[in-house]
């Protein structure tokens, strides 16, 4: 039987790779990832887990001895944030060319710097050219899901790409709310047996060659079999998720339309911050204003297409960003929604927020403030500027 | 020799055959090649232990010349050589 108990976002996820029961995890505390790891450690202590546990002096090392033990066949897990992931950055992306399915918890945190440990998405907007899948959860509930779900896209074998997934710092990764632990029983009927999707280093019958050399005669064609395990992905993932519905009564998607059958204006946002916009709509809608949200769970492939359908029918559209590109064109997430936008035969005004950069806190007013210039603007079919930032101080 | 497209080559840059690296011609790279005077050559060897790739063939204990497939041109051969019979040409 499931079971409702209060764990933090990070103790959740740490939950669900003791139910995973990975054959390594090679990893690195910092926070606010740390409590992920830490947890998990003492399942490994306690003999709740099998895991061979690696704990590694640096995260390039913990990327490392991610890429060597998913390539001896190994089912293999890590977690991360921030500057834990930057260091780790030359692996990322060796990871996911050698197409090894690794599955990686990151607690968003800001990217150094100035130094700061709460939450933004800079640090994994980084990494979203890197060739991995990302999603992004709204709560400690979802995190876990989403951690479960994980292994099944990373591992099915039209994918066979890493995944990350996020979850806001601090903001779910810390706070307690009651989350629902399926039963483990389940979680393994779902996950299944580990069976490698390539040859492994191991199997001494069939030798094979992981990171050679590759040139300018190979490498472009290993390039573009990521792109196509990329696009296998966005049809795949959906079916994953539908069977995890099925066998768990939930109703995951790759991106959430809340409110958004008759809606005029829309938010689009990412992670915890829909959780509050959500609240911000109930609200306006008792005034009557038709307002509505999206919410991109899936970031990594991204989900074009849905996004094209859901604002189609919108007149104008804040996109809430919470990471800065330094492009002068606003965030990354504005940039993909515009961008996938221009094939749309109705284009709504798309414009973009910038928001809590470094963990700055966003209120329900500050969203209800958007909504009310979203509402103008599409009255004056004009928005006063593309690139807007809420909360900082002038 | 025609390569295979994207959809015919093992994904993640796998090699899925031992010792295919001979079947890659790494002699396309050379820019100078080694060339051996057999009327000097003292067969002492010392090339085919310095060659980083192998290259030096030698049979019955005697320098026979070079595999041009993989010689990449370094001209250690020709350096090491004591009685300077190895000459790099272009």
């Amino acid at each position: 039987m499931a079971k409702m108990i209060p764990l933090t976002g990070d103790q959740a996820v740490a939950e669900a790779m003791r139910q995973i029961d990975p054959d390594v995890v090679a990893a690195y505390p910092i926070t606010p990832q740390t409590e992920i790891v830490m947890t998990f450690s003492q399942f490994a202590a306690d003999g709740r887990v099998k895991t061979e546990l690696i704990p590694v002096e640096s995260e390039h090392s913990a990327m490392s001895a991610c890429v060597g033990s998913a390539a001896a066949g190994a089912r293999t897990m890590t977690a991360t944030s921030a500057n834990g992931l930057a260091l780790m950055w030359e692996i990322v992306y060796i990871a996911s060319s050698t197409r090894l399915p690794i599955v990686m918890p990151v607690v968003n945190r800001a990217l150094s710097g100035p130094i700061n440990i709460h939450c933004d998405h800079s640090d994994t907007m980084g990494a979203r050219d890197s060739g991995w899948i990302q999603i992004y959860a709204e709560s400690g509930q979802e995190a876990y899901e989403y951690t479960i779900l994980a292994i099944r896209i990373a591992e099915s074998s039209d994918i066979l790409l890493p995944v990350m997934v996020c979850q806001d710092g601090f903001i779910t990764s810390h706070s307690v709310e009651g989350v629902e632990l399926f039963d483990d029983k389940l979680v393994k009927d779902f996950i299944g047996e580990y069976k490698p999707g390539m040859p492994t280093l191991l199997d001494t019958d069939n030798p094979v060659t992981y990171g050679p050399l590759d040139l300018q005669d190979f490498y472009f064609e290993h390039k573009r079999q990521q792109s196509e395990a990329m696009k296998n992905a966005i049809d795949v993932i959906p079916k994953i998720m539908d069977e995890f519905n099925k066998k768990f009564g939930r109703s995951h998607s790759i991106i959430e339309e809340y409110n958004m059958d008759d809606a005029e204006v829309a938010i689009v946002v990412m992670s915890s911050t829909a959780g509050t916009a959500k609240t911000v709509v109930d609200d306006l809608r008792k005034e009557g204003l038709k307002v509505g949200l999206v919410r991109p769970c899936l970031f990594r492939p991204f989900p074009a297409q849905k996004i094209v359908d859901a604002l189609s029918k919108v007149k104008v559209v804040a996109v809430l960003d919470r990471a800065e590109s330094f492009s002068n064109c606003g965030g990354p997430l504005y940039n993909d929604i515009r961008a996938a936008m221009y094939d749309a035969k109705n284009k709504p005004i798309i414009t973009d927020y910038i928001f809590g950069l470094g963990g700055r806190d966003i209120f329900p007013k500050d969203i209800a403030d958007v909504y009310r210039e979203l509402i103008k603007a599409a009255g004056e079919n004009k928005v006063k500027q593309n690139i807007n930032y809420i909360g900082v101080r002038e | 020799m025609s390569k295979k497209g994207w959809k015919e080559i093992p994904i993640g840059g796998l090699i899925d055959e031992a010792g295919s690296a001979k079947a890659y011609d790494t002699g396309s790279w050379r820019t100078f090649k080694p060339v051996v005077d057999k009327a000097k050559c003292i067969n002492c060897l010392q090339c085919w232990i310095y060659c980083p790739d192998s290259s030096v063939i030698v049979k019955d204990q005697k320098m026979e010349g070079f595999d041009y497939d993989h010689c990449k041109g370094c001209g250690i051969c020709a350096s090491i050589c004591p009685v300077k019979c190895i000459k790099m040409e272009k």
